[in-house]
């Protein structure tokens, strides 16, 4: 097992909810409510979760864009909380954000050069100035866009496109970790696998480790070498991929796997679905006890007086965390996972870069790296209706 | 279905021209945008033209009239316009004609002054007050409210009482310009904040923190140049209000007075021959209502052009 690189401890946000002229104080928006979870070097940890389960809230507090109300973040031996102003200024180079929205996450009054160029705008020091352009250029080639697009304007590029310059951003630093904001949910799902594959390509070339939140249990499943599962604020179940996936013990991991479609036909009706009754309760007034006792149709009197904890529970073939009581295995669904099967070549690929771009970078003199990726696309049919083609193709090749 | 129709987009340009393909392109940004549009609206020519005239006038009032404004012919007081006098002569028989031209310094510069005064003391509480939020907010904004329940022109008059008197021509000037900023920022401020409030929850600027960025370089490079635009449209619109404020208060004796030359302090003198001879009154008012008139409508041409929902 690599080394642990980030360690949130028992972190708890909770909002203050103010009511009546006076605004007091009346309650708590409980966001998130005691998580705890390790990042190893180079891995991806997946959080999964409904809306409003504290995901975001989550990275946020990572990245510390906002102060836990109590718990912790230890990034290399260091607690994030207590940094000096010196210590957090070096420690902001190793940890970086993408965020969901790739329309509202760039500056629309400035152009990519300066986007990408601010990291090294505001640390001065990682890349002296005269060589600043020619290192956003090498960016926007890493992600693969054109690196003569330098000087456009975000509204310019299409959302993917933003998406890859909100990576290029992130990445700028060299940093060791990268909290994906469910940075592949407002795209296409053509270019979610893009973005994705140019993700794990980043991965793989810069040895970074990912947070990846998430609501896409597919996406997840696909680039998480570990998964975590929330629900109100608290971590559900939290495993390797297989371990959540193949054998989730968690009844809220069940429910929602269970819902996850099957682009199998022939598995239609052959499944057992979990159809939850009621709905989230609210955050501001969580049940006691088990969180999810209140939807769960295994709950039982302990499950409303005690709460559980996320420690290793057996799961048929190991042992994994899981906060449940009566954790057990229950086969929902037959998954498949394809990351290792050969993509069939009648569908169109979903390489990482953009037909245009590629054509575009074949004009000027690129690295070796660049030219393979554009001998590939060469053969890329870029037209409008191939790519639709290729969109109804992809469930094939999606697992579970 | 985005991408792909991007794609064959570029891929037919590609296609037909690969040198133009490789620049950036038409890069125009929301400022360059509100440009073309405002070239090809006739009000904007209009408005500037006026307002470049107006601005003329009061650099080079030599350029408009080779009579001397202050040269005074008491017997031929209250003369109707001639060849000789253009806009006729007043009840001190000065020419009205090179009155109003050297009269324009007065007001542009109180407009000017003010408006420049008011965005950056509005514009500098807003952005603070939006900035910080919680209780610096609350505090600034009770303070706005309190000068913005004072009325403008009673406000202004106990201002300019309670200055001391000077005949010194910028004295008067800087009082009024500090009379109108004290009543008026707090309409920019309000806006600022608002803006400001609006902007920062915008992921660029949570990226810009997650970065490290300094406040200082949030509100200088994301903050400002997306909060800006309906500042510069209302305080445009406002300082067409400011001249005729200016005016205002010339006329009631507490603004410019004489020696000076000002719209204001003509107007106020011309009163006496309203039924007898309107010319003396026609003349400085048209020049305020035109100068006036001018600078909403470059406001208004403004606004429009920044408004995406009109394109």
């Amino acid at each position: 097992m690599p080394e642990v690189i980030l360690e949130a401890k028992d972190l708890v946000k909770h909002y203050p909810i103010k009511t009546g002229i006076m605004r007091r104080t009346t309650g708590h928006v409980k966001a998130v409510d005691g998580v705890s979870f390790e990042l190893h070097k180079g891995e991806t940890l997946g959080i999964v979760g409904e809306s409003g389960c504290g995901k975001s809230t989550l990275g946020r507090l990572i990245m510390r864009l906002e102060e836990p109300t109590a718990g912790e973040v230890v990034f290399e031996g260091l607690e994030m909380q207590k940094a000096s102003t010196g210590d957090m200024r070096k420690l902001r180079r190793d940890i970086q954000i993408v965020f969901q929205d790739p329309y509202t996450s760039l500056n629309p009054r400035m152009t990519v050069g300066d986007i990408i160029g601010e990291p090294f705008e505001i640390h001065s020091e990682v890349v002296p100035k005269g060589g600043r352009r020619q290192r956003v250029q090498e960016l926007l080639d890493l992600v693969g866009l054109n690196p003569e697009h330098i000087n456009r304007y975000p509204h310019q590029f299409s959302g993917g496109q933003r998406q890859r310059i909100g990576i290029a951003r992130g990445i700028a630093l060299n940093p060791k970790v990268l909290v994906c904001d469910e940075p592949v949910s407002a795209l296409d799902v053509s270019v979610q696998a893009q973005v994705v594959n140019l993700m794990e390509k980043l991965q793989d070339e810069l040895g970074l480790a990912y947070i990846f939140i998430a609501h896409d249990l597919s996406v997840v499943r696909h680039i998480s070498d570990r998964v975590g599962v929330m629900y109100l604020g608290k971590m559900a179940e939290l495993g390797t991929e297989d371990e959540v996936y193949e054998h989730p013990t968690h009844p809220y991991t069940q429910a929602l796997l269970s819902a996850v479609p099957v682009p199998d036909p022939t598995l239609r009706g052959k499944r057992e679905q979990i159809v939850l009754v009621g709905d989230v309760p609210s955050p501001a007034n969580p049940p006691k006890g088990c969180r999810f006792h209140t939807r769960c149709w295994k709950a039982q009197e302990k499950c409303k007086v005690e709460e559980p904890q996320l420690i290793d529970r057996p799961d048929g073939q190991g042992a994994h965390r899981s906060a449940c009581h009566f954790a057990e295995l229950r086969t929902i669904v037959e998954t498949v996972d394809v990351t290792q099967v050969e993509p069939d070549d009648r569908f169109a690929g979903t390489d990482v870069r953009d037909p245009s771009d590629a054509e575009a970078a074949a004009d000027v003199p690129a690295p070796e790296s660049v030219n393979e990726h554009v001998a590939q696309d060469r053969n890329l049919p870029g037209d409008a209706t191939t790519m639709v083609q290729n969109d109804e193709g992809a469930p094939d090749r999606r697992e579970i | 279905m985005t991408e792909p129709a991007t794609e064959a987009i570029a891929q037919q340009q590609s296609t037909g021209s690969l040198d133009a393909r490789g620049d950036v392109g038409d890069a125009r940004s929301l400022w360059s945008d509100a440009w073309r549009a405002m070239r090809r609206n006739p009000m904007f020519w209009i408005s500037a033209t006026m307002i470049a005239v107006f601005i003329l006038m009061s650099v080079f009032p030599q350029l408009f009239t080779s009579t001397d404004p202050a040269r005074a012919i008491l017997e031929r007081s209250r003369e109707k316009p001639s060849s000789e006098a253009w806009f006729g002569r007043n009840i001190q028989g000065y020419d009205i004609y090179a009155r109003c031209i050297y009269g324009a310094r007065a007001s542009i510069l109180v407009g000017l002054l003010t408006t420049i005064s008011v965005v950056l003391v509005g514009g500098a509480v807003g952005v603070f007050a939006g900035y910080k939020g919680g209780w610096v907010d609350s505090l600034l904004s009770r303070i706005g409210d309190v000068f913005f329940a004072i009325p403008l022109l009673l406000g202004a008059i106990i201002v300019l009482v309670s200055l001391p008197r000077s005949t010194n021509y910028w004295f008067i000037i800087l009082k009024v310009v500090l009379a109108l900023t004290v009543l008026g920022w707090p309409s920019i401020a309000r806006l600022m904040r608002s803006s400001v409030i609006q902007v920062k929850p915008n992921d660029y600027v949570q990226a810009a923190r997650a970065l490290g960025a300094s406040p200082w370089r949030v509100i200088r490079s994301h903050i400002l140049p997306n909060a800006l635009a309906p500042v510069i449209v209302v305080s445009t619109i406002n300082l067409g209000g400011y001249i005729a404020a200016e005016a205002t208060l010339s006329f009631l004796g507490i603004g410019l007075q004489s020696p000076a030359i000002s719209w204001g302090i003509d107007i106020s003198s011309a009163i006496v021959g309203l039924r007898t001879t309107p010319h003396m009154l026609l003349f400085p008012s048209l020049f305020l209502s035109l100068a006036v008139l001018a600078f909403i409508l470059l406001g208004d041409v403004v606004r429009d052009a920044l408004d995406p929902k009109n394109r």
